[in-house]
């Protein structure tokens, strides 16, 4: 199986390439990932029943992925605008704008989370006012929701981008001529070709959502059973020496990063096929 | 890139769409970028200079480059390696192979910092064959080494695997009919053919090696001066309420991430074609 079956390919090297890339990929991610598996299971089965489906887990989860979805559909909505004026409009100071959307690829996730904490914090910028009409952020799910948005915008546009600039100007003038509005155009021509782009756009959202830590955990507030995100609950039972608990709680969240792997890559099949 | 008047929107709702847009921009990402400046220089120059030259920044920013001057040269010549790998040759199990390359991207950061407590922490499978031989990796430079080589290991290959299978083999077969050594094909074919995606994949694995936190965070036990990296240094001040601070060291994580993507939006104005290929 692992032959260079073509041997077509006269160049060498496959040996050691392959041997390289197998063997960092098995050092550095299978058998570490394995460990985890391994680990959540030494007290047997009832007892990572008992840690990976506590009550104080599933409201971590509750609120990790709870927030994720919610963070992936806002993205979705304002993100489809954001890749449509980039992709059809002039304006100026496009290309800034432009550069701007892989901002929270490049940030720092720690920084980002303080950032945002001091935006809206009760005596934050954004903080005072939400606080005085009773909307408190930081320190609340909210905050939570607040900065996986903030992390999840890049994935839907850049996603998105491609694929708008690729829609047929013919289908459209097709439509056109055909005696459709302009709006119809847009919700029947050209939304259903974006439909695989927003659901690969939305579930990379949520997946990096699901697992974020580092923006999240200074806003959150990390209350158990309120505002406790599931990776944090990690971190506390792993400052409790309780390894298998921690492990426990990291092979769900494994399964369902799988789980989404499979997902994207069946969503990217839909996409080939769209795109003839 | 403007369309034809009759494909496109009536202007009042163009107007409105990109007002809109640009306000979520705004509030989403200019508007944190803004603050971190803001709060790093509430109190002055002076107060900004003294938090960045403290003895704990500097050992903080100096374990930040070591880290990542060990941890990005390795995942570079794993990405090489592996894009040479699946580009080059047919095999079966070849969208296995880059499913599996791609997990750590899918992977929470804490699960990534946990996987390597798990085995090499004083509990896990090697601690104490590790502790009778006095090797340290958790709560030290190689455990932070381990933990962002798993977090930044797509970056360099996910940017020259499709650029390199659609470039092809034609130009190394035609080096190697001509004479040249593997290593010499290599060196002066394939690596000018591949050098700005190369860069620009190891621009993105920089910016994650040097900005990561969760996952070191775990592996790192927060030794003040001596385990903590930029972001967990960040992390330390804040929580001490040491908010200028904080915020400083954060500053220059915030310039690192601008430089970044001034460099990338370069990277795809200049050399678009060439970085276009990953970007399907």
């Amino acid at each position: 199986m692992l032959m260079a079956r073509n041997s077509r390919s006269v160049l060498p090297g496959f040996g050691l390439s392959f041997g390289i890339t197998l063997f960092w990929l098995s050092a550095i991610v299978l058998v570490p990932l394995s460990a985890v598996f391994a680990k959540s299971v030494t007290g047997g089965w009832d007892e990572f029943v008992a840690a990976a489906l506590s009550d104080r887990a599933l409201a971590a989860y509750r609120l990790s992925f709870g927030a994720a979805l919610l963070a992936a559909a806002i993205n979705c909505v304002f993100g489809l605008i954001v890749a449509w004026v980039l992709v059809r409009y002039d304006f100026p100071g496009k290309r800034l704008f432009g550069a701007a959307v892989d901002l929270p690829f490049a940030l720092p996730t720690a920084v980002a989370g303080i950032a945002l904490t001091a935006l809206y914090a009760d005596t934050g910028l954004l903080g005072a006012p939400l606080a005085a009409w009773g909307l408190p952020v930081a320190y609340q799910p909210a905050g939570v929701v607040m900065a996986l948005t903030f992390i999840g915008l890049p994935f839907v546009v850049r996603t998105l981008e491609p694929v708008l600039a690729e829609v047929s100007q013919e289908a459209e003038e097709a439509a056109m001529t055909l005696g459709a509005t302009r709006l119809q155009t847009m919700a029947r021509v050209i939304f259903p070709t974006l439909v695989p782009a927003l659901a690969t756009g939305f579930a990379l959202a949520f997946a990096r959502g699901a697992g974020e830590y580092g923006s999240v955990i200074f806003i959150a507030g990390n209350m158990p059973f309120r505002s406790e995100i599931a990776p944090l609950l990690i971190v506390t039972q792993l400052e409790e020496y309780d390894f298998a608990g921690a492990a426990s709680i990291a092979v769900v969240m494994l399964l369902v990063s799988l789980a989404m792997l499979l997902v994207l890559n069946l969503l990217q099949h839909w996409q080939r096929r769209r795109l003839g | 890139m403007a369309r034809p008047r009759h494909l496109s929107e009536p202007r009042p709702l163009q107007l409105l769409l990109i007002l809109v847009a640009l306000a979520y921009m705004g509030l989403m990402l200019f508007l944190p970028l803004g603050a971190v400046l803001v709060q790093a220089l509430q109190d002055g120059w002076t107060a900004w200079l003294d938090a960045v030259r403290e003895p704990d920044a500097l050992a903080a920013i100096r374990l930040t480059l070591l880290v990542a001057g060990i941890s990005v040269p390795l995942n570079m010549i794993f990405g090489v390696a592996a894009a040479w790998a699946i580009s080059k040759y047919d095999f079966r199990g070849k969208t296995l192979l880059v499913t599996l390359i791609e997990l750590p991207f899918s992977v929470s950061p804490v699960v990534s910092g946990l996987v390597f407590v798990l085995l090499f922490g004083a509990q896990g499978w090697f601690g104490e064959w590790l502790a009778a031989r006095n090797i340290e990796i958790i709560f030290a430079v190689p455990g932070l080494v381990l933990a962002t080589v798993f977090v930044t290991f797509p970056f360099v290959a996910r940017q020259l695997i499709p650029l390199m299978t659609l470039q092809g083999r034609e130009e190394e077969e035609a080096a190697l009919s001509l004479g040249a050594s593997g290593w010499q094909t290599f060196w002066r074919v394939t690596l000018p053919n591949i050098r700005f995606g190369l860069l620009y994949g190891v621009l993105l694995c920089n910016a994650r090696a040097m900005g990561e936190f969760g996952a070191v965070s775990v592996v790192s036990g927060h030794i003040r001066g001596e385990t903590n990296t930029m972001p967990l240094h960040v992390e330390v001040l804040y929580n001490e309420y040491n908010f200028v601070a904080a915020f400083a060291v954060a500053s220059l994580l915030a310039g690192l991430a601008l430089v970044t993507l001034v460099l990338k939006s370069f990277l795809e104005w200049r050399h678009g074609d060439e970085l276009a290929a990953a970007r399907h």
